[in-house]
């Protein structure tokens, strides 16, 4: 399972990746490959105010539909549209083109309530055993 | 609780399968993506493993047919080498199980059943059937690979020559293959043109890896399976066939010979003359949410009934389903409501099935 270095981690498996007050979220390789194939992303509306762990969206797969929690606190201010018409996005590249939505942070220190790479590396081999 | 594996379970773990039990079985879920196993077996060819289900044999003089008086088929007016598909049914007209019959000879059917009903089925038709007549479960000893897709043809001619040409749709014969004599029929549960082949169970692994070695051809799991009967309007027992609907209900009057006996059939003729209160039809969803089982269905603020299965559809690019809804208000076209587990959506009443003009009857010179 891949796991990308500068990215930090819930353990409900999304990711954030913070560049200065902006941050992108979406859904770890693990968590796509437990789903399955992606049908449908819910995009959040644009000026959502969400608290971390609280949730952002939804996401249906051909398992289940499953709710995606904000790894961080923010602001929507963009959402990837490219999801509306291809979700499979999030299957064939869950940490770059299947990004979901980019906040506006105002606290970036909630990190320290995620896990980094190295982290969720050791967090995913304890749920594999 | 133990699931069995199937004979194929080694050549599933090498190819990666996803497993997870079925009717009691661990069984391929998919191989790696449902959605591209169903796309592949709309343009090509795919390979499923059907072990799972059961096969009975029945011998018995046709002038004096038990088994006529049990099923819904019209078991001894079928033509030898045909099959017909049909019900076993409570004395209330509510199925056990939908099931495939095949006459192999004057006196001789083949009844292929759902995996999760062998035992009832089998205690059922026993029990029903005449004294003289000779019943045989030969699931344990029969693989059943379904081969299926519009360029299934040219793999079967392949595999065992020209003469294949010669199935139509429903009609079955024996075909030399892997050193044996084997059941070919032309059916399947995709809509596609396709085959079911029945061969006896020490040849499995062997036929298997040999579809899978024509280039046209990839294994799919249960996973597309679902899918491509959904698209095709194909119902599932267990999900649109239960013992709490009919056959009525489900609009599968045409798979019932009200010209002779059957099992349930007072029940039936009963509620033909009431007329029934619901009714099984499709809908297609305005957009790329899934309709799920249970998932209530109302319409103009009224609950009216519920989803038994839905799917995305890659075909329709839209989510699809069945659904049980009040007889009166199956209008095609009409505009439903659908409360999902999270949120509601619309969908519009669109009788089955979602996917037309298949390859499913194709015929070559």
């Amino acid at each position: 399972m891949n796991v990308k270095e500068g990215y930090f981690y819930s353990k409900e498996h999304e990711w954030v990746k913070i560049d200065g007050n902006k941050a992108k979220v979406g859904i770890s390789d693990y968590a796509q490959h437990k789903l399955g194939d992606i049908t449908y992303v819910d995009l959040p509306s644009i000026g959502k105010v969400v608290k971390q762990l609280e949730i952002l969206t939804g996401i249906e797969s051909v398992k289940a539909a499953s709710d995606i929690y904000a790894p961080i606190s923010g602001k929507v201010i963009a959402i990837n549209t490219a999801l509306e018409n291809a979700p499979e996005l999030v299957n064939k590249s869950p940490f770059e083109e299947g990004w979901i939505a980019e906040l506006e942070i105002s606290n970036p220190s909630e990190t320290a309530n995620l896990m980094n790479a190295t982290a969720y590396k050791t967090f995913l081999a304890g749920l594999e055993e | 609780m133990d699931f069995k594996n199937t004979v194929l379970y080694d050549e599933h773990i090498k190819l990666k399968a996803l497993m997870a039990p079925f009717a009691g079985w661990n069984m391929p879920i998919h191989y790696g993506s449902i959605i591209e196993e169903t796309k592949h077996t709309r343009i090509s060819v795919s390979a499923f493993d059907i072990c799972h289900m059961g096969e009975f044999i029945v011998t018995e003089d046709p002038s004096k047919s038990s088994l006529d008086k049990i099923i819904t088929n019209p078991v001894v007016k079928m033509k030898a080498l045909t099959c017909r598909y049909g019900f076993l049914l409570n004395a209330n007209g509510t199925p056990v199980d939908d099931l495939i019959v095949y006459r192999l000879q004057t006196d001789k059917w083949m009844i292929v059943v759902n995996a999760s009903n062998i035992e009832n089925d089998a205690q059922k038709i026993k029990e029903n059937l005449s004294k003289e007549a000779k019943f045989e479960d030969i699931s344990q000893a029969t693989v059943k690979i379904d081969l299926q897709g519009p360029k299934a043809m040219e793999v079967m001619k392949k595999l065992v020559g020209d003469s294949i040409k010669k199935l139509k749709y429903f009609q079955f014969d024996t075909f030399d293959l892997l050193g044996g004599k084997y059941l070919i029929s032309r059916t399947g549960y995709t809509g596609e043109l396709g085959y079911e082949l029945y061969i006896s169970a020490d040849k499995g692994v062997e036929l298997w890896n040999k579809l899978l070695a024509d280039p046209l051809v990839k294994p799919a799991g249960l996973g597309a399976r679902d899918i491509l009967r959904l698209e095709a309007g194909l119902p599932l027992y267990g999900d649109e066939l239960t013992e709490d609907v009919t056959p009525l209900e489900a609009g599968m009057e045409k798979f019932l010979d009200f010209e002779k006996d059957f099992i349930g059939k007072d029940a039936l003729l009963k509620q033909k003359n009431t007329g029934v209160e619901k009714k099984l039809t499709g809908v297609i969803i305005e957009g790329r949410r899934t309709p799920r089982h249970t998932n209530r269905v109302h319409i103009d603020n009224t609950d009216c009934g519920f989803v038994t299965s839905g799917v995305f559809s890659p075909y329709v690019n839209k989510g699809i389903g069945f659904m049980y809804i009040n007889a009166d208000k199956v209008v095609e076209g009409n505009e439903v409501l659908i409360k999902l587990d999270k949120g509601e959506v619309k969908g519009i009443i669109t009788t089955p099935p979602f996917i037309k003009n298949t390859s499913i009857k194709y015929q070559e010179a």
